[in-house]
């Protein structure tokens, strides 16, 4: 549910104020829309003909595709493109549900994932056989994530005393603390050079770290990232989220803990970009501290922003597009200027569309549906 | 209205279209060659420069090698290991390079030669990078390096400096790979010939503040070793003059170049005698160094007053690579074999002295060991003092006795005693 969706159906809540609607969270207006007709999500048992309706043409197009994107495309394609566009979509998808859903704009996410991606290589193996610890991955990975998830939940706990810009600030200095301790640290971290010759675990006979295999895991982990937040959002938790975004003191004199929900959606975001970060340390087989430094940081906010913060699928638009750019930018134009490709693309997209490419889309869309309809006879209301 | 913006986006997207077609569909019979060095991050400007080098090597052969014309695949990492690794990954894997040239830094290239195990079809030559560990630990048999590394750079110093009187010296130096190949090339003859440094501080890339290390120095040693890069190095000795420190210096072979030589600090004359040592330098008194400084002069206008040590080491990797492909004209079929058994007997007298590599293909070359001097009109330059050829990547130790002593580190070689 996008903001301006919940400020629309809180105001015609409101304004119906009808006691039937007020006692259960409120549908958001797709839900309620006749263009379901016969389905009420909360009366109907069955949740596969809830799934049925709000399956559409263009999830399963979209679904197709990606399945069948790495028989296609090449390794190359498969690997750096698919996956690592799945990797950042994923710590992406973090900050636009702490962001758009929370209105809490973290840019500590990268740095969740980056101890995360550290903790991996800790707990497993790596080339520095004097500080991991050599468990098998299966075990190593819960524990990474457990341990990022916790720190997010703590990053989280100090920094929902404020707001706003403040809120960026103070995860700001939590990430660029992270960064100094990883350089500086050589008995856990290894200082400047980091931790490498981590690799994707080998299991039943596939090698995880070959492109096909390993895009597959990292859509296996992106598709189940992306319906948590979709069903987290219009579960009672995600709805008060959302309703403490709007107005916090409403929602705590109706009885809300709003520190706790708060700080319950820094842990859930953790628990996205540490797996995220899991992909990130496989995907590039090393980490140090320059994967988690303060232009890392930022760009999973630009990738948020690049796609949009309304809707989850926006962190993976903008991961893709931001992929595309990073490699391909340089083939485009003079290339000791590529950079310039780079910021200009992002400028306009911000410039023209501050809903970045999902709202580019809808006004598109809309646009055109409109041209269309003027050519037509116009379909009643 | 709508209708001509409606064609007008369509006309859009069909150009777009047919503009992706006919880029995929462009063929023609040049061999292309991919070029990785840095146009972001830390060492962007450098970087440019070592485009500028390669550039060079390949003017100078009008841009043909075996017979075929030579196409640079240009791309650009920030100097980190992932980005240096999926960029290489582009050129190979998107672009079909068959040949690859970079990366610039020394963590760059291990991370591009543990790839580069990935791609035995594929050889690749390095630009810039100069960590000792990417030839010495688990080297790549397609990963071929033509200059020598920052340990041997620093061969020869060592000696100078006890010949100079410093016996007792106290060390400042960046914490990281580059660093620590340097210090052990200082130290490896130092110490065995009876030098003592009496303490180490390692401070991190970047570090703006040098109170706390400064304090630390003790009175009693005879100089420093500061081995230091651009800013870090500037704003050391300024520190180090405000708060009176007048030891003299023994730099690395990023320490006392032209950023840290224009310095308008007080403590600028104290530069004067300040020794380093690199694998070339801007004084050489040899015809084909003075010839490779003219036409880098001549090519680039918007380049530095003389070529930087980023545009000689990929100027001299670039020439091997196309010197090899001379002289097999070309043929790059059955794996590559011919063309590696070329490389590896590619020797030629470069600028800067004797370019050939060893059996780990590494380059074995000369070191020039210099000291700061005042030119008649006033400006301060490296002037060379000293020419130490053929130098091996151990440093000149019987192989044996060097792996004794392991890779450069914090700790290794120890030298307090």
């Amino acid at each position: 549910m996008s903001a301006s969706q919940w400020r629309r159906a809180m105001n015609s809540a409101a304004t119906a104020a009808a006691p039937s609607t007020a006692a259960r969270p409120p549908l958001s207006p797709r839900q309620a829309s006749p263009s379901v007709p016969g389905v009420d999500p909360i009366a109907s048992p069955g949740w596969l003909a809830r799934l049925g309706a709000r399956i559409r043409l263009r999830h399963l197009v979209v679904l197709v595709a990606a399945v069948a994107y790495p028989f296609v495309a090449s390794p190359f394609f498969t690997y750096q493109i698919g996956a690592q566009s799945l990797a950042l979509g994923l710590i992406a998808l973090s900050l636009t549900f702490l962001g758009g859903y929370g209105g809490m704009v973290s840019l500590a996410q990268m740095t969740i994932a980056g101890l995360a991606g550290y903790l991996v290589a800790i707990f497993g193996t790596s080339s520095m056989v004097s500080i991991s610890l050599g468990w098998p991955w299966w075990l190593a990975v819960p524990f990474a994530l457990l341990g990022a998830t916790v720190f997010a939940a703590a990053v989280g706990w100090l920094s929902v005393r404020t707001e706003g810009i403040y809120t960026i600030m103070i995860t700001l200095a939590i990430g660029v603390a992270f960064f100094y301790l990883a350089q500086q640290n050589y008995t856990v971290f290894n200082g400047f050079q980091g931790l490498s010759k981590i690799a994707a675990p080998e299991l039943g006979g596939i090698d995880f770290r070959e492109p096909v295999p390993f895009y597959f895991v990292a859509l296996g982990c992106a598709l189940t990232g992306y319906f948590l937040v979709k069903h987290l959002v219009r579960a009672p938790f995600g709805v008060a989220l959302q309703g403490i975004r709007d107005n916090p003191r409403r929602m705590e004199s109706l009885g809300f803990h709003v520190t706790a929900h708060r700080v319950a959606a820094y842990a859930v975001a953790g628990l996205l970009a540490a797996v995220g970060g899991v992909l990130m340390v496989w995907y590039n087989g090393r980490i140090s501290p320059g994967t988690v430094n303060l232009a890392q940081m930022i760009s999973i906010l630009i990738i948020a922003v690049l796609g949009g913060m309304k809707h989850p699928i926006g962190a993976f638009i903008g991961a893709i597009v931001y992929v595309l750019l990073q490699n391909f930018a340089i083939d485009l134009f003079v290339r000791e200027r590529f950079n310039l490709v780079i910021g200009g693309v992002f400028l306009a997209i911000v410039l023209f569309s501050p809903d970045g490419l999902l709202g580019l889309w809808a006004k598109l869309r809309s646009s055109l549906g409109r041209t269309q309809i003027s050519h037509q006879k116009r379909r009643p209301q | 209205m709508r209708a001509t913006k409606r064609l007008w986006i369509r006309t859009a997207v069909g150009a777009a279209a047919a503009a992706a077609l006919m880029g995929s569909a462009w063929a023609q019979e040049t061999l292309k060659i991919g070029l990785l060095a840095n146009l972001e991050g830390p060492f962007a400007v450098p970087g440019q420069d070592g485009y500028r080098g390669a550039d060079m090597a390949l003017k100078e052969k009008n841009g043909m090698a075996g017979g075929k014309k030579i196409e640079f695949v240009k791309v650009s990492s920030d100097a980190t290991p992932d980005k240096a690794v999926a960029m290489t990954r582009k050129a190979v894997e998107q672009d079909k390079v068959q040949i690859m040239i970079g990366p610039l830094s020394g963590d760059e290239g291990i991370a591009v030669k543990n790839y580069a195990k990935t791609k035995p079809e594929i050889t690749f030559i390095n630009g810039s990078s100069g960590a000792q560990a990417t030839t010495l630990t688990d080297p790549a048999p397609n990963f071929y390096r033509f200059n020598t590394e920052g340990a041997q750079w620093m061969v020869g110093l060592g000696e100078h400096a006890l010949a100079k009187g410093y016996k007792r010296t106290f060390l400042i130096s960046e914490d990281y790979g580059f660093p620590y190949s340097q210090v052990q090339g200082f130290m490896a003859s130092y110490c065995a010939k009876g030098g003592k440094v009496v303490d180490k501080a390692w401070v991190p890339l970047g570090t703006k503040d040098y109170a706390s290390v400064i304090a630390k120095i003790p009175k009693d040693i005879d100089a420093l070793v500061v081995v230091l890069g651009g800013s870090d190095a500037v704003n050391f000795l300024t520190q180090y003059e405000q708060a009176g420190g007048n030891k003299p210096m023994i730099g690395g072979s990023i320490t006392v170049d032209q950023t840290v030589l224009n310095y308008k600090g007080k403590r600028r004359e104290s530069l004067l005698g300040t020794a380093s040592a690199g694998p070339m330098a801007d004084s050489i008194d040899t015809p084909e160094w003075k010839k490779f400084v003219a036409d880098y002069k001549a090519q680039f206008k918007d380049g530095f007053p003389s070529p930087s040590l980023f545009a000689y080491l990929y100027y001299i990797n670039t020439r091997a690579t196309l010197e090899a492909l001379d002289a097999v004209k070309g043929d790059l079929s059955n794996g590559q074999k011919a063309y590696r058994d070329a490389l590896q007997k590619t020797s030629f007298k470069g600028p800067a002295g004797e370019v050939k590599i060893d059996a780990n293909r590494n380059g074995v070359g000369t070191t020039y060991i210099t000291e700061v001097t005042k030119a008649p009109d006033g400006s301060f330059y490296n002037k060379v003092v000293k020419t130490v050829p053929n130098i091996s990547q151990t440093l000149g130790l019987p192989e044996a006795e060097f792996k004794k002593m392991g890779l450069g580190s914090r700790d290794v070689p120890d030298c307090r005693k």
